[in-house]
């Protein structure tokens, strides 16, 4: 029974490209067949994060359009054997997107691989709506910063409203919140939301917490996605996160100043 | 000067027949006392009914008295009871001059078929259940308790909306806007059991958040009433 998972958040920015890529990675380094869509049309940019930009053909849209075959457009990713791409166009825009063509993409999607990732525009018009309008799962990402959680909260209330679950009166999607670019230290200083102020404006379940990372940007500029990165924070994070998802009941990392030890502040330079 | 006769020679209005439904009411007798006790008693028992009724004032089936009856006080006691009579239906020629005077038109009888009126005693209106939310209320969202309350039994976040034509009842933090008693109920009240909202109101008269930060009971349980056209605020 295969799972589409919308990977959403409202506001633009906060790491939803990087966690698709990051989650899709992980479930595939876990034996599971996985696909991740992206539906950012005209602004394509999950090609760049796997490191497959040089590989793409067809995009999403050609296959909506019946330009190609959805084999032919899918990209295999290099790594790993489980995983798959299907990038979107960068000469179209949100408007080449119709409800019909994003379903009967999504359900032949559906039959052939276990996880459908789909990777949402920022906004909360078309694009991101048929990203998360056949989700059965959706992952909010959220920076601990009030502008982000207000925009999740209102993506909130349209995943639950909005989507075709609601409409047709099904179990309505299964929210997570991963909070990502988390400080303990800034936290500490009272610069920037906590974990627990973030769980009570939002009122749901945390199935993450990526800590702020350089790791993250050298990840995106090598093309390699983080959680391939398993040395660095955000990396090992991720994993977690992924287990978590699965259904593993993982301890939360990450969250407590580190303490650094006098010879580490002598000589150690920063994370 | 083309234009202008085109604006001159516009219709203005248009004449159509119709065949409405109206309520006679027909005298017997010229006793206006009576019909003042009388109307009363009928009034109490059905306020609804006769509250700003149109009707017929048929005067040919008035046997007794007929020609010492006093018209505009007749009038009179029709309008104190609320009634707004549009025309006699007579044929007597004195009739025809009073009404004349005091500009009210005249139909002649007419063979037009008439039933007898039953006036139901009003039905007690049924309960309408409150509106119960038990998810949160997000940002955006938007909720409408019509003629009944509003309870909200989890987190309303901030910029979600709360309106209800009754109370106002959140069984967490409110942080967005409620507005309760919108159609005019002064008698409304908001409770919740954590004051953050964006705005606060009540029949019109409300609050914002810049105002409501300086209460000593922000961020408490709490319950807003109207007082003499000004919110109130007091502990739960």
């Amino acid at each position: 029974m295969s799972k589409i998972i919308v990977v959403t958040s409202g506001k633009g920015g906060v790491g939803k490209t990087t966690t698709s890529a990051a989650i899709g990675t992980g479930l595939a380094l876990r034996g599971h067949r996985t696909v991740i869509v992206d539906f950012d049309v005209g602004l394509r940019n999950l090609d760049l994060i796997m490191g497959c930009e040089r590989r793409v053909v067809y995009d999403f849209v050609n296959v909506i359009n019946g330009d190609a075959t959805l084999n032919q457009a899918l990209i295999k990713d290099k790594r790993l054997e489980n995983l798959y791409i299907l990038a979107a166009s960068q000469t179209r825009d949100k408007d080449a997107l119709t409800q019909e063509g994003v379903e009967k993409v999504l359900t032949e999607l559906a039959e052939q691989f276990e996880y459908v990732i789909c990777d949402s525009p920022a906004g909360i018009e078309k694009g991101a709506h048929l990203a998360m309008y056949l989700a059965d799962a959706a992952i909010v990402v959220t920076n601990p910063e009030v502008s982000s959680v207000r925009d999740s909260d209102r993506m909130l209330g349209l995943l639950s409203s909005k989507s075709k679950r609601a409409e047709d009166g099904r179990e309505p999607i299964s929210e997570h919140l991963l909070l990502t670019r988390y400080s303990p230290e800034r936290v500490a200083r009272g610069e920037m939301l906590s974990v627990e102020d973030v769980e009570e404006i939002l009122s749901i379940q945390m199935i993450g917490v990526i800590p702020e990372s350089q790791a993250v940007l050298k990840a995106s500029n090598q093309g390699v996605p983080v959680i391939l990165d398993d040395e660095s924070d955000a990396g090992q994070a991720y994993s977690d996160a992924v287990d978590r998802l699965l259904g593993k009941e993982v301890a939360h990392r990450f969250l407590e100043v580190q303490k650094k030890g006098f010879l580490q502040r002598m000589f150690g330079g920063k994370e | 000067m083309n234009q202008v006769n085109i604006l001159e020679t516009a219709p203005v209005f248009q004449l159509k027949g119709s065949m409405l439904a109206l309520t006679i009411l027909e005298l017997s007798s010229s006793d206006l006392d009576s019909l003042d006790e009388q109307l009363a008693e009928k009034v109490e028992q059905a306020p609804q009914f006769f509250k700003d009724a149109p009707i017929i004032l048929a005067l040919d089936k008035c046997t007794i008295g007929a020609d010492t009856l006093d018209l505009a006080r007749l009038l009179s006691i029709c309008r104190t009871h609320g009634l707004h009579p549009l025309a006699l239906r007579t044929e007597n020629p004195e009739h025809l001059s009073a009404a004349e005077q005091l500009d009210l038109a005249v139909m002649p009888p007419s063979g037009a078929r008439e039933r007898p009126l039953v006036i139901e005693a009003p039905v007690e209106p049924s309960v309408i259940p409150a509106k119960i939310i038990t998810q949160p209320v997000r940002s955006g969202q938007q909720i409408y308790a019509k003629n009944t309350d509003l309870i909200i039994m989890a987190a309303v976040s901030a910029g979600a909306e709360l309106l209800a034509d009754g109370n106002i009842h959140v069984y967490g933090p409110l942080r967005g806007r409620a507005l309760a008693g919108i159609n005019g109920n002064l008698e409304a009240r908001i409770f919740c059991q954590q004051l953050g909202a964006e705005m606060l109101s009540i029949a019109g008269q409300y609050k914002v958040a810049e105002d409501l930060r300086r209460d000593p009971l922000w961020g408490k349980a709490t319950q807003t009433y109207l007082n003499e056209q000004q919110l109130n605020i007091s502990a739960l």
